[in-house]
């Protein structure tokens, strides 16, 4: 038996659930050295920004028990050049390709939003929210649902109707659900969650923060409860949204939970780094665990963590002997 | 130039002490058919459910084909990563992605050329020596560490090379002093077309300085902090000037780890100068 592993985001259909994490996987040509890219559900870019960025200095990253903190601050080459040479490097290909935009202010990300527009190879739009609000003094977008509301909701008037926003949420604030409403009320078409939450690192050999930039964003299996949460409540609270599961995925088991919380995709950040076929595997163990569980469909495995206990799947219940080896 | 990377699993077929560090030889065809001098490779720690998500970079210090090819890495233990590796064994497997980053570039002609190395950075030129006495190249090593014990390749440079200086910051072999102290007088004596480095970070902008105070090229081998190794994560940054003028803040792992010493802006190694390509002021603002 063979898993149907196709998903939709929104209205656009993925191929299988497994996408890159914005930022872990740059604009996919280093990880094209090792596999066929379109062997994944999207590629998701790393944030793009208006202008060239620097970033921060280094050191940008510290291990940490199960996970890694990294400050590298949307270093990037600007919009123009990712227009230039490595959109079309991606859309020749015909990769589905989810373009992530970071900015400063609500016009910077309409600014964005209007040079993606018209060009060929997007195929949905995520907005990282995780940037401080140049107009509200460094406030991050993500931290206030008012704030990423007016970002999405512009952002949603630009881009053509056929192309989903995404709205990517941080787990660090007070309640998530209520921004995730937010950013659905205003238009977003898919929330994918979660960004890194804000960790830090003290070298006891120099007796300093481990990172230049003192504080960064913590990643890896240390923050996959917190994601299967976020993903869960979400889920809970606005059952037919979207939902891109994303933090500590290294393995199909570690998927399949987002998956059972809630989530129709999956984003694969840290894992690449340790391992650079991470989202080939990861997509393997998941069909192989939807298969093991007679489940035909992953579309069947949505959310089915948030059915009542002692009720069990339908699909188990008919479809146990036919599955049966 | 770099080689199309492969990740394999190999198996450790040697393990042993090298002075002060850890040698281990691992087979892994696909990694050792692609390797040239100055290429790295990372290994994956801590097993299979470690806490430890971020592989290990490692210089290729020998490849050999035997069993169908073989890397040798030397190594000094210093984190929990480097600790868990020094204690594989023979028949332990090991999960490596390589061969990475961009290698040293080899003259056409038959030049001089001087070797420098502090420390395990000395195992990265072995095979580049080899590379260049192919050439009919001269070779002529520097070699130094804090102590003898800490002063790797010394016997297989005297036997390979025209000259070897050694220099230890303690005394206890060679010069007392730096490579950096040896560095001009060995340039001089052997009239040297070119100089290639392997060092901790101050020790390569030294070398540099020499390098250009005698108006000859000089190749630097340099480390910075890696995540992923392959050029995807942007965390091991260093700010180096382009064939434009202009600097960018660029990937030590996937444009380097080999540069032309006198375009690394040593001196600001660790920040973002104010005139990088991006860089914030001039207008930039700073995000996330
Ligand atoms: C291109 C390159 C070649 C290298 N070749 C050698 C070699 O031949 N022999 C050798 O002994 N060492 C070499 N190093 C340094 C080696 O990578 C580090 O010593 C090692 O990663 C430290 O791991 P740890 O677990 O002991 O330390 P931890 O501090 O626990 O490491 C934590 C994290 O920081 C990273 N990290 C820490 N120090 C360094 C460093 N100096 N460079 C890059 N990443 C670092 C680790 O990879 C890991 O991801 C090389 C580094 C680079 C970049
Ligand atoms: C080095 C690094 C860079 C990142 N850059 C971005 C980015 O540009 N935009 C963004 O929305 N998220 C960025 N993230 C966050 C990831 O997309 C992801 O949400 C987070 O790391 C959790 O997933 P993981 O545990 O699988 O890495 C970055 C994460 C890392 C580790
Ligand atoms: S280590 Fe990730 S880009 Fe160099």
């Amino acid at each position: 038996m063979s898993v149907d592993m196709r998903t939709f985001l929104a209205h656009v259909e993925l191929a299988n659930p497994i996408t890159t994490a914005a930022g872990c996987a740059s604009s996919g040509r280093e990880l094209a050295q090792f596999f066929d890219l379109h062997r994944l559900g999207a590629l998701t870019t790393r944030s793009i920004t208006m202008a060239p960025r620097a970033g921060r200095p280094t050191p940008r990253m510290a291990e940490t028990p199960s996970g890694m903190l990294n400050a590298v601050g949307l270093q990037g080459p600007g919009i123009d050049v990712f227009l230039e040479r490595e959109l079309p490097w991606l859309a020749q290909r015909g990769i589905k390709t989810i373009v992530s935009i970071g900015g400063g202010t609500v016009a910077e990300y309409s600014e964005l939003a209007r040079r993606l527009a018209d060009a060929p190879g997007v195929t949905a739009l995520e907005v990282n929210l995780s940037c401080p609000n140049m107009e509200d003094r460094g406030r991050v977008f993500a931290r206030e649902g008012s704030a990423a509301a007016e970002v999405i909701a512009s952002v949603r008037s630009i881009m053509r109707y056929d192309v989903p926003v995404v709205a990517k949420l941080a787990p660090d604030v007070a309640d998530i659900v209520a921004v995730a409403r937010a950013c659905v009320d205003a238009g977003a078409d898919a929330l994918s969650m979660i960004n890194n939450p804000l960790g830090m690192a003290i070298d006891t050999e120099t007796l300093r923060p481990s990172l230049a930039a003192v504080t960064g964003g913590l990643s890896g299996p240390a923050v996959l409860p917190l994601a299967v949460r976020c993903v869960w409540q979400v889920h809970a609270a606005l059952p037919g949204v979207p939902l891109i599961g994303i933090g500590g995925v290294m393995s199909g088991r570690d998927a399949f939970q987002l998956v059972l919380a809630g989530a129709c995709a999956v984003g694969v950040g840290t894992a690449l780094f340790h391992d650079p076929y991470a989202c080939l595997r990861i997509e393997r163990e998941l069909e192989d665990l939807l298969r093991a569980r007679g489940l035909q469909r992953l579309a069947d495995a949505v959310g089915l963590a948030h059915r009542p206990p002692g009720s069990a799947p339908r699909h188990l219940l008919v479809d146990t002997e036919e599955s049966a080896p | 130039m770099a080689g199309t990377p492969v990740q394999v699993t190999g198996t450790v077929l040697t393990t042993r002490r090298v002075d002060a560090y850890h040698a281990l030889t691992v087979v892994a065809p696909g990694i050792a058919e692609g390797f040239r001098p100055g290429h790295f490779v990372s290994v994956a720690v801590g097993g299979a459910h470690t806490s430890m998500v971020t592989r290990r970079a490692f210089s290729i210090h020998d490849v050999k084909s035997d069993y169908g090819g073989t890397v040798e890495l030397v190594f000094t233990t210093g984190g929990r990563g480097t600790a868990w590796l020094a204690e594989r064994r023979a028949r332990d497997t090991l999960d490596l992605v390589g061969p990475l980053g961009r290698p040293f570039p080899l003259p056409r002609d038959p030049v001089h050329c001087v070797l420098v190395g502090s420390e395990y950075g000395s195992a990265v030129l072995f095979p580049l020596a080899d590379a260049l006495l192919a050439r009919a190249c001269r070779v002529d090593f520097v070699l130094g560490g804090a102590g003898a014990e800490r002063v790797f390749g010394a016997m297989r440079a005297r036997r390979i090379a025209q000259t070897t200086t050694l220099t230890t910051e303690d005394g206890s072999l060679g010069l007392r002093g730096k490579v950096t102290d040896a560095l001009p007088s060995v340039i001089a004596d052997t009239r040297a077309d070119v100089v290639y480095a392997c060092a901790p970070m101050e020790t390569l902008r030294a070398v540099t300085a020499v390098a250009m105070e005698f108006d000859i090229p000089v190749q630097v081998a340099v480390e910075e902090q890696m995540a992923c190794g392959i050029g995807v994560c942007m965390t091991c940054v260093i700010p180096v000037i382009g064939d434009d003028g202009a600097t960018r803040m660029v990937r030590a792992c996937a444009e380097g780890p080999v540069f032309r010493g006198e375009r690394v802006r040593f001196e600001d190694v660790g920040t973002i100068p104010f005139d990088a390509l991006g860089a914030p002021g001039g207008g930039a603002r700073h995000v996330s």
